[in-house]
Protein backbone atom coordinates (compact mmCIF):
# COMPACT_ATOMS: atom_id res chain seq x y z
CA UNK A 1 0.00 0.00 0.00
CA UNK A 2 1.42 3.35 -0.96
CA UNK A 3 2.39 5.83 1.84
CA UNK A 4 -0.58 8.18 1.84
CA UNK A 5 2.00 10.61 3.50
CA UNK A 6 4.30 10.85 0.88
CA UNK A 7 3.18 12.84 -2.35
CA UNK A 8 3.75 10.65 -5.71
CA UNK A 9 5.18 13.51 -8.10
CA UNK A 10 4.00 12.78 -11.43
CA UNK A 11 6.82 12.14 -14.31
CA UNK A 12 5.21 14.75 -16.39
CA UNK A 13 6.66 17.20 -13.94
CA UNK A 14 9.29 19.93 -15.33
CA UNK A 15 12.83 18.52 -14.99
CA UNK A 16 15.19 19.15 -11.80
CA UNK A 17 16.59 22.46 -11.95
CA UNK A 18 19.84 22.43 -13.24
CA UNK A 19 22.83 24.71 -12.10
CA UNK A 20 24.09 26.69 -15.66
CA UNK A 21 28.17 26.36 -15.30
CA UNK A 22 28.49 30.02 -16.04
CA UNK A 23 27.13 30.58 -12.13
CA UNK A 24 29.15 29.93 -9.42
CA UNK A 25 28.76 26.88 -6.88
CA UNK A 26 26.32 28.09 -4.47
CA UNK A 27 28.20 29.22 -1.07
CA UNK A 28 28.19 25.91 1.37
CA UNK A 29 29.58 24.12 -1.39
CA UNK A 30 32.70 26.48 -1.44
CA UNK A 31 33.95 25.81 2.41
CA UNK A 32 35.26 22.31 3.15
CA UNK A 33 32.46 20.10 5.01
CA UNK A 34 33.24 19.15 8.17
CA UNK A 35 32.33 15.10 8.59
CA UNK A 36 28.93 14.57 9.87
CA UNK A 37 29.03 13.73 13.29
CA UNK A 38 28.02 9.93 14.04
CA UNK A 39 25.22 10.07 16.51
CA UNK A 40 23.72 6.88 18.09
CA UNK A 41 20.41 6.17 17.65
CA UNK A 42 19.98 6.55 21.42
CA UNK A 43 21.80 8.51 24.18
CA UNK A 44 24.06 5.85 25.55
CA UNK A 45 27.09 6.33 28.04
CA UNK A 46 30.42 5.21 26.19
CA UNK A 47 31.65 1.72 26.90
CA UNK A 48 34.63 1.40 29.17
CA UNK A 49 35.44 5.42 29.07
CA UNK A 50 36.77 5.73 32.77
CA UNK A 51 34.95 9.11 32.79
CA UNK A 52 36.72 11.58 35.48
CA UNK A 53 39.21 9.24 36.10
CA UNK A 54 40.81 9.23 32.77
CA UNK A 55 43.94 10.41 33.44
CA UNK A 56 44.85 13.99 32.09
CA UNK A 57 45.87 17.54 33.44
CA UNK A 58 41.32 18.72 33.44
CA UNK A 59 40.58 15.80 35.09
CA UNK A 60 43.25 16.05 37.66
CA UNK A 61 41.13 19.45 38.56
CA UNK A 62 37.98 17.94 38.43
CA UNK A 63 38.80 15.51 40.94
CA UNK A 64 40.56 17.81 43.06
CA UNK A 65 38.01 20.15 43.22
CA UNK A 66 35.49 17.92 43.72
CA UNK A 67 37.69 16.42 46.51
CA UNK A 68 38.68 19.60 48.59
CA UNK A 69 34.76 20.57 48.02
CA UNK A 70 33.38 16.64 50.04
CA UNK A 71 36.86 17.50 52.42
CA UNK A 72 35.39 21.06 53.10
CA UNK A 73 31.85 19.85 53.46
CA UNK A 74 33.26 16.91 55.99
CA UNK A 75 35.45 19.33 58.30
CA UNK A 76 32.55 21.74 58.61
CA UNK A 77 30.27 18.73 59.52
CA UNK A 78 32.27 17.57 62.01
CA UNK A 79 33.49 21.37 63.43
CA UNK A 80 30.01 22.45 63.96
CA UNK A 81 28.91 18.99 65.24
CA UNK A 82 31.47 19.50 67.92
CA UNK A 83 29.91 23.37 68.19
CA UNK A 84 27.04 22.14 69.21
CA UNK A 85 28.41 20.19 72.07
CA UNK A 86 29.56 22.49 75.23
CA UNK A 87 32.62 22.69 76.67
CA UNK A 88 31.93 24.25 79.80
CA UNK A 89 28.19 23.25 81.45
CA UNK A 90 26.52 26.25 83.83
CA UNK A 91 25.27 23.67 86.26
CA UNK A 92 25.69 22.76 89.78
CA UNK A 93 28.92 20.28 90.27
CA UNK A 94 28.79 17.01 90.53
CA UNK A 95 30.46 17.19 93.94
CA UNK A 96 29.20 19.05 97.37
CA UNK A 97 29.44 19.62 100.92
CA UNK A 98 26.40 18.25 102.62
CA UNK A 99 27.12 19.71 106.24
CA UNK A 100 28.28 18.12 109.04
CA UNK A 101 26.82 14.13 110.41
CA UNK A 102 25.88 15.99 113.34
CA UNK A 103 23.18 18.02 111.98
CA UNK A 104 21.31 15.05 110.49
CA UNK A 105 18.47 13.63 112.96
CA UNK A 106 18.51 9.72 113.28
CA UNK A 107 14.97 8.47 110.78
CA UNK A 108 15.70 11.90 108.75
CA UNK A 109 15.47 11.67 105.13
CA UNK A 110 16.85 15.24 104.34
CA UNK A 111 15.41 17.45 101.30
CA UNK A 112 17.75 20.02 102.14
CA UNK A 113 19.90 19.57 98.55
CA UNK A 114 17.29 18.44 96.69
CA UNK A 115 16.69 21.58 94.86
CA UNK A 116 20.13 22.25 93.81
CA UNK A 117 21.27 18.77 93.04
CA UNK A 118 18.67 16.28 93.22
CA UNK A 119 19.95 14.40 96.33
CA UNK A 120 18.18 12.94 99.40
CA UNK A 121 20.56 12.58 102.59
CA UNK A 122 18.64 9.59 104.58
CA UNK A 123 20.17 8.80 108.09
CA UNK A 124 19.63 5.92 109.65
CA UNK A 125 20.75 4.58 113.02
CA UNK A 126 23.89 3.72 111.98
CA UNK A 127 24.83 6.26 109.47
CA UNK A 128 24.10 7.77 105.67
CA UNK A 129 23.19 6.82 102.28
CA UNK A 130 22.67 9.65 99.65
CA UNK A 131 19.54 8.91 97.24
CA UNK A 132 19.61 10.18 93.70
CA UNK A 133 16.04 12.05 93.37
CA UNK A 134 15.97 10.96 89.80
CA UNK A 135 13.11 8.50 89.13
CA UNK A 136 14.32 5.67 87.36
CA UNK A 137 11.55 5.12 85.04
CA UNK A 138 11.54 8.72 83.03
CA UNK A 139 13.63 10.97 84.91
CA UNK A 140 11.49 13.16 87.11
CA UNK A 141 11.76 14.21 90.73
CA UNK A 142 9.97 11.87 93.04
CA UNK A 143 8.36 13.82 96.52
CA UNK A 144 9.36 12.76 99.45
CA UNK A 145 6.20 11.86 101.40
CA UNK A 146 6.94 11.40 105.30
CA UNK A 147 3.98 10.66 106.33
CA UNK A 148 3.26 7.73 103.95
CA UNK A 149 7.24 6.77 105.08
CA UNK A 150 7.77 6.62 100.81
CA UNK A 151 8.85 8.53 97.50
CA UNK A 152 6.32 9.61 94.96
CA UNK A 153 6.66 10.16 91.80
CA UNK A 154 4.50 12.88 90.46
CA UNK A 155 4.42 12.23 86.50
CA UNK A 156 3.92 8.72 86.39
CA UNK A 157 3.29 7.55 89.83
CA UNK A 158 6.90 5.04 90.70
CA UNK A 159 6.81 4.85 94.44
CA UNK A 160 10.14 4.12 96.37
CA UNK A 161 10.50 3.22 100.09
CA UNK A 162 12.97 5.10 101.87
CA UNK A 163 15.61 2.52 101.31
CA UNK A 164 15.02 3.55 97.55
CA UNK A 165 13.57 -0.10 96.32
CA UNK A 166 10.83 0.59 93.81
CA UNK A 167 7.87 -1.43 94.68
CA UNK A 168 4.79 0.47 93.11
CA UNK A 169 4.20 2.06 89.83
CA UNK A 170 6.13 1.83 86.25
CA UNK A 171 9.93 2.38 87.87
CA UNK A 172 11.50 -0.75 86.93
CA UNK A 173 14.72 -0.60 89.05
CA UNK A 174 15.00 1.03 92.47
CA UNK A 175 16.21 4.17 92.69
CA UNK A 176 20.63 5.30 92.70
CA UNK A 177 22.58 5.52 95.66
CA UNK A 178 25.55 7.91 95.22
CA UNK A 179 28.95 8.21 96.81
CA UNK A 180 29.28 9.47 100.71
CA UNK A 181 32.36 10.33 102.83
CA UNK A 182 33.36 12.69 105.08
CA UNK A 183 35.54 15.50 103.73
CA UNK A 184 39.03 16.58 105.45
CA UNK A 185 37.16 19.09 107.03
CA UNK A 186 34.78 16.43 108.75
CA UNK A 187 31.76 17.70 105.91
CA UNK A 188 29.66 14.58 104.81
CA UNK A 189 30.65 14.91 100.90
CA UNK A 190 28.37 13.67 98.13
CA UNK A 191 29.70 12.62 94.58
CA UNK A 192 26.76 12.47 92.08
CA UNK A 193 29.60 11.31 89.40
CA UNK A 194 29.80 8.02 91.11
CA UNK A 195 26.50 6.11 91.42
CA UNK A 196 25.78 2.36 93.50
CA UNK A 197 22.69 0.29 91.76
CA UNK A 198 21.17 -2.01 93.67
CA UNK A 199 20.47 -4.53 90.58
CA UNK A 200 23.86 -4.42 90.34
CA UNK A 201 24.97 -5.04 94.01
CA UNK A 202 26.80 -1.94 94.92
CA UNK A 203 24.94 -1.10 97.99
CA UNK A 204 26.61 -3.06 100.25
CA UNK A 205 30.04 -1.11 99.17
CA UNK A 206 31.72 0.80 101.37
CA UNK A 207 31.59 4.26 99.35
CA UNK A 208 27.66 3.77 99.43
CA UNK A 209 27.43 4.50 102.94
CA UNK A 210 28.61 6.01 106.08
CA UNK A 211 28.43 4.86 108.86
CA UNK A 212 27.82 7.23 111.97
CA UNK A 213 31.04 7.47 114.14
CA UNK B 1 -11.75 53.65 33.97
CA UNK B 2 -11.90 50.75 31.91
CA UNK B 3 -9.19 52.60 29.42
CA UNK B 4 -7.35 53.31 32.15
CA UNK B 5 -6.94 49.98 33.01
CA UNK B 6 -6.42 48.87 29.17
CA UNK B 7 -3.63 51.27 29.31
CA UNK B 8 -2.02 50.21 32.42
CA UNK B 9 -1.82 46.49 31.08
CA UNK B 10 -0.09 47.34 28.17
CA UNK B 11 2.81 48.99 30.14
CA UNK B 12 5.82 46.79 29.81
CA UNK B 13 5.68 47.17 33.39
CA UNK B 14 2.43 45.12 33.78
CA UNK B 15 3.40 43.05 30.96
CA UNK B 16 6.82 41.57 32.60
CA UNK B 17 4.75 40.55 35.93
CA UNK B 18 1.71 38.89 33.96
CA UNK B 19 2.63 36.95 31.22
CA UNK B 20 -0.94 36.58 30.26
CA UNK B 21 -4.20 37.53 29.90
CA UNK B 22 -7.12 35.62 32.27
CA UNK B 23 -9.38 34.06 29.89
CA UNK B 24 -11.34 31.66 31.02
CA UNK B 25 -9.19 29.43 28.27
CA UNK B 26 -7.99 25.96 28.97
CA UNK B 27 -4.62 27.21 27.76
CA UNK B 28 -4.79 29.76 30.08
CA UNK B 29 -6.09 28.08 33.11
CA UNK B 30 -2.78 25.41 32.50
CA UNK B 31 -0.41 29.13 32.36
CA UNK B 32 -1.69 29.85 35.45
CA UNK B 33 -0.52 26.87 37.20
CA UNK B 34 2.89 26.45 35.01
CA UNK B 35 3.62 30.11 35.38
CA UNK B 36 3.23 30.78 39.26
CA UNK B 37 6.37 30.03 41.15
CA UNK B 38 4.08 29.06 44.19
CA UNK B 39 1.75 26.89 41.92
CA UNK B 40 4.02 25.26 39.73
CA UNK B 41 4.82 22.57 41.87
CA UNK B 42 1.20 21.27 41.27
CA UNK B 43 -0.40 19.29 38.46
CA UNK B 44 -1.55 21.36 35.77
CA UNK B 45 -4.76 19.28 35.65
CA UNK B 46 -6.21 16.48 37.85
CA UNK B 47 -8.92 14.13 37.41
CA UNK B 48 -12.24 14.07 38.49
CA UNK B 49 -12.33 12.02 41.08
CA UNK B 50 -9.38 14.05 42.40
CA UNK B 51 -11.96 16.54 43.26
CA UNK B 52 -14.00 14.50 44.88
CA UNK B 53 -13.51 15.26 49.05
CA UNK B 54 -14.75 11.89 49.78
CA UNK B 55 -11.63 10.46 48.48
CA UNK B 56 -9.05 12.88 49.53
CA UNK B 57 -10.54 14.56 52.83
CA UNK B 58 -8.63 17.46 51.77
CA UNK B 59 -6.00 16.51 54.89
CA UNK B 60 -2.67 17.24 52.60
CA UNK B 61 -4.15 20.58 52.07
CA UNK B 62 -5.35 21.07 55.05
CA UNK B 63 -1.77 20.24 56.94
CA UNK B 64 -0.37 22.78 54.77
CA UNK B 65 -3.17 25.28 55.41
CA UNK B 66 -2.07 24.75 59.52
CA UNK B 67 1.30 24.84 58.72
CA UNK B 68 1.11 28.40 57.28
CA UNK B 69 -1.43 29.54 59.92
CA UNK B 70 1.52 27.86 62.46
CA UNK B 71 4.14 29.89 60.57
CA UNK B 72 2.19 33.26 60.53
CA UNK B 73 1.18 32.85 64.27
CA UNK B 74 4.98 31.87 65.29
CA UNK B 75 6.38 34.89 64.04
CA UNK B 76 3.98 37.02 65.85
CA UNK B 77 4.63 35.29 68.67
CA UNK B 78 8.31 35.74 68.28
CA UNK B 79 8.11 39.64 68.96
CA UNK B 80 7.01 39.36 72.16
CA UNK B 81 9.00 35.90 73.63
CA UNK B 82 12.42 35.69 74.48
CA UNK B 83 14.24 32.08 74.85
CA UNK B 84 15.78 32.78 78.33
CA UNK B 85 15.22 30.95 81.12
CA UNK B 86 14.48 34.11 82.85
CA UNK B 87 12.04 35.61 80.73
CA UNK B 88 10.64 32.82 79.00
CA UNK B 89 7.83 31.82 81.26
CA UNK B 90 7.16 35.40 82.01
CA UNK B 91 6.83 36.65 78.43
CA UNK B 92 4.51 33.78 77.90
CA UNK B 93 2.39 34.90 80.54
CA UNK B 94 2.38 38.45 79.32
CA UNK B 95 0.99 37.26 75.93
CA UNK B 96 -1.55 35.76 77.58
CA UNK B 97 -2.61 38.40 79.76
CA UNK B 98 -1.51 41.59 78.78
CA UNK B 99 -0.60 41.72 75.12
CA UNK B 100 -3.82 42.92 72.81
CA UNK B 101 -4.81 39.55 70.91
CA UNK B 102 -2.39 37.76 72.42
CA UNK B 103 -3.98 35.09 73.73
CA UNK B 104 -6.06 34.73 70.35
CA UNK B 105 -2.44 34.43 68.66
CA UNK B 106 -1.21 32.00 70.89
CA UNK B 107 -4.10 30.10 71.38
CA UNK B 108 -4.47 29.53 67.24
CA UNK B 109 -0.33 28.47 67.37
CA UNK B 110 -1.15 26.29 70.00
CA UNK B 111 -4.34 24.50 68.97
CA UNK B 112 -3.49 24.67 65.36
CA UNK B 113 0.04 22.56 66.31
CA UNK B 114 -2.28 19.48 68.35
CA UNK B 115 -4.56 20.04 64.90
CA UNK B 116 -1.67 19.76 62.42
CA UNK B 117 -0.44 16.66 64.45
CA UNK B 118 -3.81 15.24 63.89
CA UNK B 119 -4.10 15.79 59.77
CA UNK B 120 -1.30 14.51 59.32
CA UNK B 121 -2.47 10.85 61.66
CA UNK B 122 -5.55 11.90 59.34
CA UNK B 123 -3.96 12.54 55.46
CA UNK B 124 -2.01 9.17 56.06
CA UNK B 125 -4.58 7.23 57.32
CA UNK B 126 -5.97 8.19 54.00
CA UNK B 127 -3.48 7.88 51.81
CA UNK B 128 -3.20 4.34 53.44
CA UNK B 129 -6.61 3.27 52.60
CA UNK B 130 -7.08 4.41 49.02
CA UNK B 131 -3.31 2.66 48.53
CA UNK B 132 -1.13 5.57 47.53
CA UNK B 133 1.66 4.29 48.45
CA UNK B 134 1.56 2.48 45.87
CA UNK B 135 4.05 2.57 43.12
CA UNK B 136 5.00 5.08 41.75
CA UNK B 137 4.57 6.86 44.89
CA UNK B 138 6.58 5.11 47.46
CA UNK B 139 8.99 7.38 47.46
CA UNK B 140 6.55 10.14 48.30
CA UNK B 141 5.40 8.09 51.40
CA UNK B 142 8.90 8.35 52.21
CA UNK B 143 8.83 12.06 52.17
CA UNK B 144 5.62 11.87 54.13
CA UNK B 145 7.32 9.73 56.87
CA UNK B 146 9.80 12.24 56.83
CA UNK B 147 7.43 15.14 57.25
CA UNK B 148 5.31 13.08 59.82
CA UNK B 149 8.67 12.74 62.37
CA UNK B 150 9.06 16.77 61.25
CA UNK B 151 5.80 17.72 62.54
CA UNK B 152 6.03 15.45 65.67
CA UNK B 153 9.83 17.08 66.23
CA UNK B 154 8.51 20.80 65.81
CA UNK B 155 5.51 19.68 68.71
CA UNK B 156 8.42 18.16 70.91
CA UNK B 157 10.49 21.18 70.56
CA UNK B 158 7.72 23.62 70.80
CA UNK B 159 6.17 22.03 73.93
CA UNK B 160 9.19 23.11 76.30
CA UNK B 161 9.17 26.99 74.86
CA UNK B 162 6.37 28.00 78.01
CA UNK B 163 9.10 26.90 80.11
CA UNK B 164 6.36 25.83 82.73
CA UNK B 165 6.30 22.64 84.55
CA UNK B 166 4.85 20.74 82.66
CA UNK B 167 7.23 21.74 79.76
CA UNK B 168 10.31 20.94 81.78
CA UNK B 169 8.99 17.67 82.96
CA UNK B 170 7.63 16.16 79.62
CA UNK B 171 11.12 17.46 77.92
CA UNK B 172 12.93 15.69 80.58
CA UNK B 173 10.81 12.62 80.22
CA UNK B 174 10.83 12.92 76.60
CA UNK B 175 14.49 13.54 76.14
CA UNK B 176 15.54 10.62 78.86
CA UNK B 177 14.62 8.35 76.22
CA UNK B 178 17.14 9.37 73.67
CA UNK B 179 19.38 7.73 76.99
CA UNK B 180 18.52 4.33 75.58
CA UNK B 181 19.30 5.17 72.00
CA UNK B 182 21.81 2.47 70.56
CA UNK B 183 25.46 3.49 70.17
CA UNK B 184 24.63 6.90 70.58
CA UNK B 185 23.18 6.70 74.02
CA UNK B 186 25.09 6.13 77.56
CA UNK B 187 22.23 3.81 78.49
CA UNK B 188 21.75 2.05 75.25
CA UNK B 189 23.08 -0.79 73.67
CA UNK B 190 26.97 -0.74 73.14
CA UNK B 191 26.29 3.27 74.27
CA UNK B 192 28.70 2.53 77.04
CA UNK B 193 31.37 0.54 75.30
CA UNK B 194 31.70 2.89 73.18
CA UNK B 195 32.89 5.43 75.21
CA UNK B 196 29.20 7.39 76.16
CA UNK B 197 28.77 9.18 78.67
CA UNK B 198 26.01 11.73 80.09
CA UNK B 199 27.88 14.65 79.23
CA UNK B 200 28.45 13.22 75.76
CA UNK B 201 26.45 11.34 73.89
CA UNK B 202 23.04 12.04 71.55
CA UNK B 203 21.39 13.66 74.75
CA UNK B 204 23.78 15.90 75.56
CA UNK B 205 24.05 16.75 72.42
CA UNK B 206 19.98 17.12 72.06
CA UNK B 207 19.59 19.31 75.33
CA UNK B 208 23.01 21.04 75.52
CA UNK B 209 23.71 20.00 78.94
CA UNK B 210 23.05 16.69 81.48
CA UNK B 211 19.81 18.37 82.54
CA UNK B 212 17.16 20.09 81.09
CA UNK B 213 18.30 23.79 81.16
CA UNK B 214 18.61 26.95 80.10
CA UNK B 215 20.63 26.01 77.06
CA UNK B 216 17.83 23.22 76.25
CA UNK B 217 15.45 26.03 76.05
CA UNK B 218 17.58 27.94 73.65
CA UNK B 219 18.37 25.09 71.57
CA UNK B 220 15.05 24.19 71.55
CA UNK B 221 13.84 27.77 70.38
CA UNK B 222 16.01 28.00 67.05
CA UNK B 223 15.62 24.42 66.41
CA UNK B 224 11.63 25.32 66.32
CA UNK B 225 11.79 28.31 64.84
CA UNK B 226 13.98 28.10 62.36
CA UNK B 227 15.87 24.70 61.34
CA UNK B 228 12.69 22.34 61.54
CA UNK B 229 10.44 24.58 59.62
CA UNK B 230 13.16 25.28 56.91
CA UNK B 231 13.51 21.64 56.69
CA UNK B 232 9.74 20.89 56.11
CA UNK B 233 9.50 23.56 53.97
CA UNK B 234 12.16 21.68 51.63
CA UNK B 235 10.60 18.08 51.85
CA UNK B 236 6.81 19.71 51.62
CA UNK B 237 7.95 21.40 48.40
CA UNK B 238 9.74 17.88 47.49
CA UNK B 239 6.38 16.69 48.69
CA UNK B 240 4.05 18.82 46.21
CA UNK B 241 6.36 18.44 43.48
CA UNK B 242 6.09 14.64 43.51
CA UNK B 243 2.02 14.22 43.23
CA UNK B 244 2.91 15.97 39.77
CA UNK B 245 5.59 13.97 38.70
CA UNK B 246 3.75 10.75 39.75
CA UNK B 247 0.86 11.85 37.67
CA UNK B 248 -1.52 13.81 40.37
CA UNK B 249 -3.69 12.15 42.85
CA UNK B 250 -3.73 8.66 42.82
CA UNK B 251 -7.34 7.36 41.48
CA UNK B 252 -8.79 4.03 40.61
CA UNK B 253 -7.75 1.61 37.76
CA UNK B 254 -10.58 2.70 35.85
CA UNK B 255 -10.07 6.75 35.91
CA UNK B 256 -6.43 5.75 34.96
CA UNK B 257 -7.57 4.52 31.73
CA UNK B 258 -9.89 7.01 30.89
CA UNK B 259 -6.34 9.57 31.12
Amino acid sequence: MADPLKEEIPETAEPPFERPKTMPPAPSLQKPVAPAIKKPKQDKAPIEDPGIWRISRRNFFSVAGWASFFMFLATSTISSLRFMFPRVLFEPPSAFEAGFPEDYLVGEVSEKYKDEYRVWIVREADGFYALSAICTHLGCTPRWLAEENKFKCPCHGSGFRRTGINFEGPAPRPLERLNIGLGPDGQILVDRNLKFLYERGDWIKPEAFLPYA
Amino acid sequence: MFKIREKLQQTEVWKSIFRHNYQDTNRNRALQIVDNVFMHLHPVRISRHATNIGFTWGMGGITFLLFIVLTITGVILMFYYRPGAEYAYEDMKYLMNDVAFGPLIRNMHRWGAHAMVITVMLHMFRVFLTGSYKPPRQFNWVVGVVLLVLTLLLSFTGYLLPWDQLAIWAVTVGANMARATPLLGHEGPFGAELGMRIDNDIRFLLLGGTQVGPPTLLRFYVGHCILLPLIASVFMAVHFWRIRKDGGISGPETEKKKL
